[in-house]
């Protein structure tokens, strides 16, 4: 059933630049997600408030609807932007930035909640403690915060990592040649949409899979020293 | 921008709206239907009965809910006995195929939310139903289930949400949904601001609607936990 009529290799492109828009939009996601967990818990108001409105805002919107307003919205955005700036001919937006930058920030939110829980799990004595010890401000974070917010953030940040990933599905939409949209070429052409669907939901399995598998062990590796309860 | 483009356009939304509304509530219905005895099934230990459903949730969790929604609504045409079959009337119309992926799909989440309550039902409670005398279906409808759905709660609320936010993929198979409006309103007159933005208020004010909702629900059914 699974015969692939010679479409094999431009699927397997299509899964690439899955893989590469997943792992780009997580970057920017995670980055996203710490500045907007420390915002949220500054005690800066303005920071606070437009931490908490990106966060709640990204969360009561589909993910399409975003990505289609930031595709099509964007676009004349930046066209108009253009010969703000003396630069005059049409820009036309790439379909990979588009995604990349949409998931990327769709994810930043829900990063941000995950990273603030594991902010707030680390016991407050021990940064003070740190600078106390008169460490900087940034000593304290990456010797004292970090290793011990990882732990906490590993279960959250896993999911999101799962979630994340299905959702690059969506940029086939806005016409980027992922492992979808090039199923649905091959579909078109051998009329087997079923076949080449099915490839790509096995694809994803083994994605899913393998990323279940290297989370588990991070998690094993982070909790090291720690009783089970 | 534009909004009078909008006001004048607002039936399409208003359309689109109670689309939204008819495939999130239907298939969330089917799915929870459904979900409940799957996940008590799943729970048991005799790996013949849950085995099958651990990999049907398994596969529908791992794969992209697009990807559910295309092999159904195209895939199904494929097969030349479906097509004959009296099937074909129900997966040749977008709105059906839309509505059985949610309905999958959904159910695989929701059989995973519950599983994880049943399983964390505190042991004395059911031992104490053993002691007492009562049937495995009298516990599980008694003792198990209720504090089983108090506990899955707050994770169904997210279903919910997230089965809310889904339904707008529907819009990519024809369906006139909440986005469907949208890109209607955006292809005819060139506005994605307007159009889209228009979307997202609609879904936004759904999502605090049902999160507002819940919370009351859930005020109502942890009122025995609550310290006054």
């Amino acid at each position: 059933m699974l015969n692939l009529q010679g479409y094999g290799p431009s699927i397997l492109q299509g899964t690439i630049l899955t893989m590469e828009l997943c792992l780009a939009s997580l970057v920017i996601a995670t980055f996203l997600g710490i500045i907007t967990a420390f915002a949220k818990l500054s005690s800066n108001r303005t920071l606070n408030i437009t931490a908490t409105a990106y966060t709640t805002v990204i969360r009561g919107i589909p993910d399409l609807v975003l990505m289609l307003l930031v595709f099509f919205g964007g676009q004349i955005f930046i066209n108009q932007l253009g010969p703000m700036v003396g630069y005059e001919e049409y820009i036309d937006i790439n379909p990979f930035v588009a995604g990349v930058s949409t998931i990327g920030f769709i994810f930043g939110a829900y990063m941000a909640e995950t990273f603030r829980g594991a902010i707030l799990a680390v016991p407050g004595g021990q940064l003070e403690a740190g600078s106390a010890y008169g460490m900087s401000r940034s000593k304290v974070f990456y010797r004292i915060l970090l290793p011990q917010m990882v732990r906490h953030a590993i279960p959250g940040f896993g999911n999101n990592w799962l979630v994340l990933m299905k959702t690059t599905a969506l940029v086939s939409i806005i016409g980027l040649n992922d492992m979808v949209r090039m199923a649905g070429f091959a579909a078109g052409a051998t009329r087997r949409p079923f076949t080449f669907y099915l490839v790509v939901a096995i694809n994803y399995l083994i994605l899913t899979s393998i990323s279940i598998l290297i989370l588990n062990r991070l998690n094993k590796k982070y909790s090291a020293g720690f009783i089970k309860d | 921008m534009d909004f009078s483009i909008i006001f004048s356009n607002l039936d399409i939304y208003f359309e689109g709206l109670k689309n939204t509304l008819i495939l999130v509530s239907i298939s969330l219905a089917i799915g929870l239907i459904f979900a409940i005895p799957l996940a008590v099934l799943r729970t048991s230990k005799n790996l013949f009965v849950s085995a099958p459903i651990q990999a049907y949730v398994y596969c529908f969790r791992g794969t992209p809910l697009l990807v559910q929604m295309f092999i159904i609504y195209y895939g199904m045409g494929q097969f030349e006995l479906i097509k004959a079959s009296f099937l074909w009337i129900f997966f040749k119309e977008a709105y059906f195929c839309a509505l059985f992926a949610f309905a999958l799909n959904s159910c695989a989440y929701t059989i995973e939310i519950i599983r994880g309550a049943i399983e964390n039902t505190p042991h004395g409670e059911v031992e104490a139903a053993k002691a007492a005398g009562m049937s495995t279906f009298l516990r599980f409808r008694r003792i198990i289930l209720p504090s089983a759905f108090r506990r899955a709660l707050p994770s169904y609320s997210n279903e919910i949400i997230f089965m809310l936010h889904g339904s707008s993929l529907a819009s990519v198979i024809t369906i006139v949904d909440i986005t469907g409006a949208a890109r209607i309103v955006n292809s005819r007159f060139y506005s994605p601001y307007e159009a889209f933005l228009t979307a997202a208020v609609f879904y936004m004010s759904i999502t605090f609607i049902i999160v507002w909702l819940l919370k009351k629900l859930e005020f109502k059914w942890y009122a025995h936990l609550r310290r006054e």
